[in-house]
């Protein structure tokens, strides 16, 4: 089943391997760093110690000096050599000198060092070396002047400390890396859990279950499982439309249909030349009402499914009445009833679908002309609260009691004539329905009928 | 030309024969054997003989030239091949481990690595360049037929209170090593100097009684055996306890204060000719063979149940041995002015060169 569903998406790689492979580049860069960082501090670390080392060794020694007849004495405490002894694999090299450059004591391939700095780097018995230069000033009696104690010692304990500094650290960045590799594979597959959660809830429906999905989601995908819904919802309803469609072509069609064939039989066997005449004319009249019908049960199907899917732009409704009224006078020439436009001077704007519009209005005037008298005004009002579009006649209107009723499919009102298959309010209130509004009916005055669409204003748009 | 090239190298020859030479030598395995391997050592032929014929005698057709040496005269002639850069011994073994670890210090030695040299104490390994490979007391050795046990010192205190009397009778009867001509006397006293107050009574008092510094063990053991000395302090316990296994008489003592522990110290020199095969000869002496081998030349003294009977134990053996460690501190006693300003002590007390009772008459 995953493998199925997969291949119907485009797939962009997998979450997990993105994951990874942002991980691993975090955790690479911050090894890399780290670890630099680390044999920084750990040479630095080591140099310093060990330079203590160094340079308490070296005053130890300063400390011994003494005088005897003039010359420089060294007595060398057994501790400054135990203190270097501290880094256990080290050599060891020393040299004391007098005042006038003279080694007095320790390692004659000792040098002097020329300037003041207390640590230098040289090299011992073929070894790298760090020595430290300690100066001792003498004021006495017998000898006024500076001594120089120079220790120094190899530097393996140095490199030593310092690779088990980096190396503790290094073991350190692994193991974090290795939780924080661990915690993302449980953070991802958590996370993916209400993915999951969904895809099961889709698996186990029927193929005809278009019910919203309803699955404990986290808020990231409330907006994915809405808009899924939406979806359901829109198919939903299309489905319904188309069914609707089906069902009142069958049920409505059938009859006038079986009604065209008799009367064709019956023009095929009527022998007088003035019966067949009045025959056909009948039959003119069912198949004129039938494309009414089949024009309005259609109309209602596209109105619905507009409903679904066209976006809702600004519509100026005065436009919406005056295209009604030109497209009506088309369709129905030879009208001896003039239909009046009743329109404001501002511009009356609305988020809307000018076709659905312009259709409902369409539906209402022929309402008018087939059920009201004259004259017949397509107006477009502000009342305060909303916009209003609809056609005013001065006939009695229907009855008061089918108002409620008006907007439904097929609803039994007074006067139904052939010609119409009740669809005409159903298609308006779907309109208003569409646009967030709703189809009203009024009887103003005793010689007056509205019916019209009261629909939303757009904020924006007022002055 | 090559007859002048010659005659030059038996003139250098000549000119190295006025330099310090072996006290004795002596070769172990077929003559004709194709390896030979040079050992020098300050041990005692005697005393060594055993491990020698034992590494000799492996299968291979191995030579071994053992030459023994006095210790100070075998740091001078290994630290002239190092700095020369010539041929050297294959085998460098001295009791006095100061001085082997100042030629491991100045880059004399080279180093070895073996699953025997990893498995010694790091008391007794530097570097990987210095090993201690036996294990001997600084005693305190008497004449068992001269002194009775109640009189016997069992500590340098008690040696002290022996020597205080004005009419001691050990007076310019002890004898100890003469720091300037033994290596391994300098180093004991100077280990004396650092572990307690003591030596400077026990200095005192050697003076104040006449006693008397000599060379060599086997000239302190000797005259210890024919009664001219009663009591020797700080002698190397394993000559002392292998006389006594031909000599009843000989007893020793390790003192209770603190009783000094030596490994006599190996290192292969960094031109050895044959490294690997003194590398092999080390890890054959810390072998379980060469152990026992060292063992039973006393070189190796046990100091538990297995004790040798002609030594004396300290009480309490754990807090009164003081191994000598093989660290760069050995190297405090070998400078100028320390080692000029000690002796110039020693010196006080000891006047005469050669030692001897009659430099303090009575």
């Amino acid at each position: 089943m995953k493998t199925r569903a997969r291949a119907g998406a485009r797939l962009t790689g997998s979450l997990s391997f993105r994951l990874g492979v942002a991980l691993a580049l975090v955790l690479a860069i911050g090894g890399v760093a780290v670890s630099l960082a680390a044999y920084a501090y750990g040479r630095s670390a080591a140099q310093q110690s060990y330079d203590r080392l160094l340079v308490g060794a070296a005053n130890q020694i300063a400390g011994s000096l003494g005088l005897r007849d003039g010359e420089v004495i060294v007595d060398i405490p057994v501790s400054a050599f135990e203190l270097l002894s501290l880094a256990p694999r080290d050599r060891v090299v020393y040299a004391v000198f007098d005042d006038r450059g003279r080694l007095v004591t320790g390692y004659d391939t000792v040098a002097l060092p020329e300037g003041d700095g207390r640590f230098f780097s040289g090299s011992f018995a073929g070894e790298p070396a760090r020595y430290v230069h300690v100066r001792r000033q003498i004021a006495e009696r017998s000898f006024l002047g500076a001594v120089d104690v120079v220790v120094g010692q190899t530097t393996e304990a140095r490199r030593e400390l310092t690779q088990q500094i980096t190396r503790n650290a290094l073991l350190a960045v692994a193991v974090v890396g290795l939780v924080i590799s661990g915690l993302a594979v449980l953070a991802v597959n958590s996370a993916l859990r209400p993915l999951h959660r969904i895809e099961r809830d889709f698996a186990l429906r029927s193929s005809r279950d278009l019910t919203p999905v309803d699955v404990e989601v986290p808020q990231e995908i409330a907006s994915l499982v809405a808009a899924l819904n939406r979806f359901i919802g829109r198919i939903d309803r299309q489905l319904r439309v188309m069914r609707t469609l089906i069902a009142d072509a069958s049920h409505q069609l059938r009859t006038p249909i079986a009604a065209l064939r008799a009367q064709a039989e019956l023009a095929r066997e009527a022998t007088d030349a003035e019966d067949q005449l009045r025959i056909v004319e009948k039959i003119h009249e069912r198949s004129r009402n039938l494309s009414r019908l089949t024009d309005q049960l259609l109309n209602h199907a596209m109105i619905i499914h507009r409903a679904d899917s066209v976006d809702l732009a600004p519509v100026d409704l005065r436009v919406v009445a005056s295209d009604a009224v030109d497209q009506f006078d088309q369709t129905l020439s030879g009208s001896e009833r003039v239909v009046r436009i009743d329109l404001p001077e501002a511009p009356m704007v609305c988020d809307g679908d000018a076709l659905s519009l312009v259709e409902a209005c369409k539906n209402l005037i022929n309402n008018a002309v087939a059920y009201g008298k004259p004259p017949i005004t397509v107006f477009v009002r502000d009342d305060g609260a909303a916009l209003n579009i609809g056609v005013r006649d001065r006939g009695d209107g229907m009855a008061e009691g089918l108002w409620a009723d008006a907007g439904k499919r097929f609803a039994k009102r007074s006067g139904v004539s052939s010609t119409s298959a009740g669809l005409g309010l159903s298609i308006v209130s779907a309109v208003a329905q569409a646009h967030g509004g709703r189809m009203t009916i009024r009887r103003p005055a005793d010689d007056r009928f509205e019916v019209f669409l009261e629909l939303p204003k757009v904020r924006e748009a007022e002055p | 030309m090559k007859r002048i090239a010659l005659v030059i190298a038996m003139l250098l020859a000549g000119a190295a024969a006025a330099q310090p030479v072996p006290e004795a030598l002596k070769s172990y395995g077929p003559a004709d054997a194709g390896r030979r391997l040079l050992v020098r050592g300050t041990t005692d032929i005697a005393r060594f003989e055993t491990v020698l014929q034992l590494f000799a005698s492996r299968p291979g057709g191995l030579g071994i030239d053992y030459e023994q040496w006095g210790s100070n005269d075998l740091f001078e002639v290994t630290l002239t091949d190092c700095k020369r850069g010539g041929q050297a011994a294959d085998m460098v073994i001295s009791s006095a481990v100061d001085l082997q670890v100042k030629l491991a210090n100045d880059g004399c030695a080279r180093a070895h690595r073996s699953t025997g040299t990893a498995s010694l104490p790091q008391v007794a390994n530097w570097r990987d360049e210095v090993f201690g490979i036996t294990r001997e007391l600084a005693v305190i050795v008497y004449n068992r037929r001269l002194i009775d046990d109640a009189e016997v010192p069992r500590s340098r205190f008690d040696l002290i209170d022996l020597l205080r009397p004005e009419d001691s009778r050990l007076r310019g009867r002890v004898a100890t090593y003469d720091i300037e001509a033994s290596g391994l006397g300098y180093l004991f006293a100077f280990a004396d100097a650092q572990q307690a107050t003591t030596f400077g009574s026990l200095i005192e008092a050697f003076g104040r009684s006449g006693a008397v510094a000599t060379c060599c063990s086997s000239e302190i053991i000797d005259g210890v055996a024919d009664g001219t000395y009663l009591i020797a302090y700080n002698v190397l316990g394993s000559y002392a306890l292998a006389r006594a296994e031909e000599n009843p008489d000989i007893a020793a003592v390790a003192p209770d204060d603190y009783t000094l522990v030596l490994s006599r110290a190996a290192l292969i020199p960094r031109q050895a000719a044959e490294p690997e095969l003194a590398g092999a000869f080390l890890d054959f002496m810390l072998s379980e063979t060469g152990r026992s081998a060292l063992e039973s030349a006393h070189l190796i003294v046990r100091t538990d149940d297995r004790a040798p009977a002609a030594l004396r134990l300290p009480e309490t053996p754990e807090t009164s041995f003081r191994p000598i460690a093989l660290t760069p501190s050995l190297l405090v006693g070998l400078d100028q002015h320390k080692r000029r300003d000690f002796v110039a002590l020693w010196r006080s007390t000891f006047p005469n060169e050669t030692g001897g009772t009659e430099a303090r008459p009575k």
